[in-house]
């Protein structure tokens, strides 16, 4: 019995990815954290929303920082929809200084984030989303039942050159939320940094 | 630069495949793709050939004699570049012994040569290197492994009749006892 539940331990550490975090459909946690911009931040504050875009993203990830532009106008332009970006830093401060709370506020004020950057102080939030990666999106929508998750996944499908892009996941998947039809692609996946813990 | 490029890489493949000749195949350095790179960064002393997905997966489909470490990097990413220094010891000790180390860097393309190639050539790594440029991720992830989320450092094993996947950082032991599992 003991063998069989080490076993198990050790088969869900490396295989965490399939066994934690949310699948479309499922329904997301609220979080309180601690903004750049000195306020408190959780879902539940938001009014007037058809939902959120919660973005799991860091300073110091080439892969997301070649992505805060493309981020910064998702906010814009979703934002007045009813689906506001919320960023959320999952690294380590300690692990990764350059992810801390005072970098972090750096580099919203150099790139004038206009959507709340959250520290996952303590990391009790990014696991149960199950975010892998920065930058790693989900999209929930806000329901009677509580904040579903829509969509799971990357930005768009050109890391390297936005002007390349040919699908924009995250935008194609709010747009059929917002229209009430059916998200055509809810899971993707794309290389990003691994989460420090 | 891009011609320049697409001539070296047409050379490249000539003269690699004329060293491939006279080269132990174990050696390290001593892989040979059958695929053609769509480019080649190259240095004094050091080659990265480039690939997209459909030109690297000749090398993830083999079914040979010999045992692949894949470990898929960049050098902006902190916990790959710890974990390198065991790929390449692993790739000295096992040399000979019909295993192949092939790091397989995701650095952005455009930067790569100002990043990767200097790398390379600084610490002067041993194991083979490729560059991965293929921005279509959520097409290819999945035929890596479909367990991958993305994140890496993200490790692949294998011979002709095993694959297993590794989404997780490495120290030697516990690489080497995954190679060994393979060999023994």
């Amino acid at each position: 019995m003991l063998i069989g539940v080490l076993l198990m331990t050790s088969v869900r550490g490396v295989y965490a990815q399939d066994t934690g975090g949310y699948e479309v459909g499922d329904l997301a946690t609220d979080f309180k954290l601690q903004s750049t911009d000195g306020s408190v931040v959780s879902l539940a504050d938001y009014d007037d929303v058809r939902g959120y875009l919660v973005i799991f993203t860091c300073n110091s990830c080439p892969y997301a920082v070649a992505y805060e532009d493309r981020i910064i106008a998702l906010d814009k332009e979703f934002k007045e929809k009813g689906v506001p970006v919320i960023a959320i830093n999952p690294n380590n401060p300690k692990v990764q200084p350059k992810d801390s709370f005072e970098e972090m506020k750096k580099r919203a004020a150099e790139k004038g984030f206009t959507f709340p950057y959250l520290l996952d102080a303590g990391q009790k939030i990014f696991p149960q989303y199950g975010a892998t990666r920065t930058p790693h999106c989900f999209l929930l929508e806000k329901t009677d039942k509580g904040n579903v998750v829509r969509y799971n996944g990357a930005i768009d499908d050109n890391y390297q050159d936005a002007s390349a892009v040919e699908t924009t996941y995250v935008a194609n998947a709010i747009e059929a939320m917002l229209a009430g039809e059916a998200i055509k692609v809810e899971n993707t996946k794309a290389i990003g940094c691994s989460i420090k813990i | 630069m891009k011609y320049i490029l697409y001539a070296l890489a047409g050379l490249m493949v000539f003269v690699s495949c004329g060293e491939g000749q006279g080269q132990k195949a174990n050696e390290p350095g001593a892989l040979v793709m059958e695929t053609t790179p769509k480019g080649v960064l190259e240095s004094e002393n050091k080659k990265i050939a480039i690939y997209d997905f459909d030109g690297l997966s000749e090398l993830l489909e083999r079914k040979d004699e010999k045992v692949y470490v894949v470990n898929f990097w960049a050098t902006w990413c902190k916990p790959c570049v710890e974990e390198l220094p065991f790929f390449e010891k692993l790739n000295d000790k096992y040399a000979g012994k019909n295993v192949e180390v092939v790091l397989v860097s995701l650095d952005f393309p455009s930067r790569a040569e100002e990043l990767l190639l200097s790398f390379v050539e600084k610490k002067n790594i041993k194991s083979d290197v490729l560059l991965l440029d293929d921005p279509k991720q959520n097409t290819w992830i999945p035929k890596v492994d479909p367990k991958w989320s993305g994140a890496i450092p993200a490790t692949l094993i294998f011979n002709k009749d095993r694959k297993v996947f590794y989404e997780k950082s490495f120290n030697f032991d516990e690489l080497e006892t995954e190679l060994l599992s393979f060999i023994n």
